[in-house]
């Protein structure tokens, strides 16, 4: 039991080492961290948003309405397929319901026809069926949608609504932002050091779909006051209409979208001298613009953002360059964030804010502070206390304690865990854990003295007996910290990382290596008294 | 050197002989406090009920204008203000609830914070925001229901441990602790009104894995004795488990208190409730090991027949046959 190997010393010396020398970068000053960076590899400990100050701000989709989406997307693609088919195939009563596209194909001896047509729209680039086609009575055609085609669509939209984010959130600049899918259908956005997200929230939150429509001139004021549009033409709200209806009728097809810009940047209109936003498209969508203008020269277009018309001005004369410029209610800062917004492309699906929390960084260095002058006061506390009850293995007991706080610090750096302020505290409780294996060591080893045992057994016996008990009592702290893990979220989770790396280490430091040194100076001195 | 000895050799104090009086007495608090939480409810933080709570320090004051603010933040006409002193007296927190349709359009969220923070700056220059939390009722619903359900699997899963390490009784003796003090310490948020948060969620976690670990010790002690001495009386088994291990539960306990005491005089005010809640749970965990989980083995009919060596199915199919025969 007290016998160890020269080989085991080594192993069990050099985990220390390592374990200490990790936890090195985490305690020194940033800037003498950076300087070491330069030679030798430098894992650090982060710190969380509550303790570093910065916002949180976790986003959700709107799953229902991408799928409405992916059904508009169908829709189009139906109805250009049978306008394209030869011979063309007429069809009638389409209609968006229940999540399925159904319509009827006016010629019945067309029918078989128009599946076919169907065919490359129902089934996805790797050959399965993305929708499923049904026939009733003859030529009425069910569209709906198979299997996991609304999860990958929506699997899909998330990662590029991530990247979407990570561009806008890049073109604030220095920030450092951390941006991860959180489930389904969320995403969550971290950004250390920024106290006041408005700016922040005012980007990402927005989904600056861009589109161009025909303004339905022919439409009935009074119809469209309450909402109702003519077949064929749409109501969106115009609320800086000059009209002062803040509605406006729109003609549903024909109009072009603006996800294909090249450049998007805020500048000053050149009569009114107010921000505005000028747009470059691409050359396909610069040479769809010059047509749909060129067809339209005197009517009016509406320049819609996010389902909202910001500005409804006439076409003067086609525009073939693919510049334009979006004029409307613009700040400068609006101004700014829409342009950034339309660079980075829009977000293939509305994302609402379920969870804000920002943190100012003077709280969070006040938690710092006090919360490391609470660990430190209460370590010494122990220590004095440790030394004060049982002498030299208390000693024992507190340099394991000292490499036991090193090795947690040095293992969290390694992994690059997120240190929290419960994690603080759980950090202190593990503390507290690491003590009582050495208590329960030394109170065994003091019971088997008084039964009157020699020291070496006693020593052996204590150690032998009270492992049972630290190894139960850990296995189901053990136990607790993983299901606090897997239960639990945000600062629990960092709490339950701490948990866990402390169970471990102390188990390792309080047990393991104690004995390693009672072992040793036994064999040295042979001692024939213990007080304990 | 003299060492220091915080249990004098040879403590011998029967401590089961209050047993039924304890649990009784633990009986009522329980079901005070269930009364309590019933009754008076929980101070639930936005975590929970969601809503937005707004962090704010008058750097300049003493203490914080709560009643002006309370007026002042109500004529914003979002409805009335939860405001609080967290802390320093001249730090508060403002809840609100999130305007209607909130959920819809988040803008309105948005808006209200701006619209308080705004109102804030104006009136007190001197005013530092030290924090914004927004909670959909949607994110609150589930961070309320995966916390109970992490609490439930957490008693959950140590107790089916300790029932495969010992024996069912000691399982039921574990959890019936382990729910004595979680429903004690909500009994103490009910009563206090101390915001019951997230954080505390995880201090009631930890109280568990604290509370069990000096159940396990005492348990493990209790196996040893049962194992060794066959013929000795239940209670007197326990009383000298107990007691044997006394010296370690008072020294553990003692330095597992100190650091947590530090954290509630001079730790963070924002986890006040947490190290509160847990130093609460160290004391009330360490006295239910004594006298809810040990007592329970007594009721249970525990006894050495327990722990016959157990090496084959043969002599475990006996000990059940034991069990029924056997007069303690």
């Amino acid at each position: 039991m007290l016998d160890f190997p020269r080989w085991r010393v080594w192993m069990l010396n050099t985990l220390i080492i390592f374990g200490v020398l990790f936890a090195i970068p985490s305690l020194l000053p940033a800037q003498m961290r950076d300087q070491l960076a330069q030679f030798v590899p430098t894992p650090t400990i982060n710190l969380g948003l509550d303790l570093a100050g910065g916002s949180h701000i976790l986003l959700e989709a709107d799953t229902s309405q991408l799928a409405e989406t992916r059904l508009e997307a169908l829709e189009d693609g139906v109805r250009t397929a049978m306008r394209r088919a030869d011979p063309q195939i007429a069809i009638a009563d389409v209609s968006r319901a229940d999540g399925q596209l159904s319509f009827t194909v006016s010629d019945v001896s067309k029918v078989d026809a128009a599946r076919e047509a169907l065919i490359p729209l129902t089934s996805n680039a790797t050959g399965s069926r993305d929708w499923n086609i049904g026939v009733n009575d003859g030529n009425w055609l069910i569209v709906t949608p198979e299997g996991t085609g609304n999860e990958a669509a929506l699997d899909q939209a998330m990662d590029t609504a991530k990247d979407v984010i990570d561009r806008r959130i890049n073109a604030l600049g220095t920030l450092e932002p951390t941006i991860i899918r959180q489930g389904d259908n969320r995403i969550v956005v971290q950004v250390p050091g920024l106290d006041d997200p408005a700016a922040l929230k005012a980007l990402i939150g927005k989904t600056a779909k861009l589109e161009f429509k025909l303004v339905d001139e022919m439409a009935d004021p009074d119809q469209t006051a309450q909402g109702k549009a003519r077949v064929g033409s749409q109501v969106l709200p115009y609320p800086d209409n000059p009209s002062g209806l803040p509605y406006i009728a729109v003609r549903r097809l024909g109009g072009i979208s603006g996800d294909k810009l090249e450049k998007a940047d805020p500048t000053f209109d050149s009569q009114t001298n107010q921000p505005a936003v000028t747009i470059q498209f691409d050359s396909e969508g610069g040479q769809k613009f010059a047509r749909m203008t060129q067809q339209n020269v005197n009517k009016l277009f509406a320049i819609i953002l996010d389902g909202q018309v910001i500005s409804a001005p006439q076409i003067r004369e086609p525009i073939f360059g693919g510049v334009s410029q979006i004029s409307g209610s613009f700040t400068t800062e609006s101004a700014n964030a829409l342009s950034i917004s339309l660079r980075s492309g829009a977000l293939p699906v509305d994302l609402k804010i379920v969870e804000e929390r920002s943190v100012g960084p003077d709280l969070g260095a006040d938690s710092i502070r006090r919360g490391v002058l609470a660990a430190v006061i209460g370590t010494t506390a122990i220590l004095v206390l440790m030394f004060l009850v049982y002498g030299r293995f208390g000693m024992y007991a507190n340099f394991a304690l000292v490499i036991n706080i090193a090795m947690i610090l040095g293992v969290m750096a390694l992994v690059n865990a997120t240190l929290t302020l419960p994690g603080i505290a759980g950090f202190v409780l593990t503390i507290g854990a690491a003590v009582d294996a050495n208590v329960l060591i030394n109170e065994r080893i003091r019971e088997e003295l008084k039964r009157g045992r020699r020291i070496v057994q006693a020593i052996e016996v204590g150690y032998k007996e009270a492992s049972r008990a630290i190894f139960d009592a850990n296995s189901t702290n053990v136990i607790a910290a993983v299901l606090l893990f897997f239960f639990g979220s945000g600062p629990i989770r960092g709490f339950a990382v701490v948990l866990m790396i402390g169970i471990v280490t102390s188990v390792f430091t309080a047990v393991t290596i104690t004995r390693m040194w009672v072992s040793r100076w036994v064999k040295r001195t042979r001692p024939h008294e213990l007080t304990i | 050197m003299k060492l220091l000895k915080l249990v004098p050799d040879d403590t011998n104090i029967d401590f089961l002989k209050w047993r039924t009086w304890a649990f009784g007495i633990s009986l009522l608090l329980m079901v005070a406090s269930v009364g309590l939480v019933a009754t008076k409810g929980l101070n639930f933080g936005v975590d929970f009920i969601g809503g937005q709570m707004i962090r704010a320090t008058f750097t300049e004051s003493t203490s914080a204008p709560v009643t002006e603010l309370r007026e002042t933040v109500a004529k914003l006409g979002y409805g009335d203000p939860t405001i609080q002193r967290f802390g320093a007296e001249n730090q508060v927190s403002i809840r609100m609830k999130l305007p209607d349709g909130a959920d819809k359009n988040p803008e309105l969220a948005n808006t209200m914070a701006t619209k308080i923070t705004e109102t804030l700056k104006a009136g007190h220059p001197d005013v530092r925001i030290d924090g914004v939390d927004s909670v959909s009722g949607k994110v609150s619903e589930e961070l309320f229901s995966t916390g109970m359900r992490a609490l439930l699997a957490a008693m959950a899963g140590v107790s089916i441990y300790i029932w495969f390490r010992f024996e069912w009784q000691f399982g039921v003796g574990a959890i019936w602790s382990l729910l004595h003090d979680v429903t004690l310490t909500f009994g103490l948020f009910a009563l206090t009104g101390w915001e019951f948060d997230l954080n505390i969620i995880a201090a009631l976690l930890t109280i568990i894995g604290y509370s069990l670990n000096d159940t396990v010790v005492v348990y493990d002690r209790i196996r040893e004795n049962l194992m060794k001495f066959r013929k000795m009386e239940m209670a007197s088994l326990l009383n000298l488990s107990v007691n044997e291990t006394l010296s370690r539960t008072v020294m553990t306990s003692v330095s597992i208190s100190l650091p947590l005491i530090i954290l509630v005089l001079f730790g963070p005010d924002v986890i006040f409730g947490f190290s509160a809640a847990m130093a609460f749970g160290i004391v009330v965990g360490t006295y239910s090991s004594i006298y809810q989980a040990a007592p329970i083995l007594i009721w249970l009919k525990v006894g050495s027949h327990s722990f016959v060596p157990t090496d084959d199915a043969g002599s475990k199919a006996e000990r059940i046959d034991d069990n029924f025969g056997a007069k303690p």
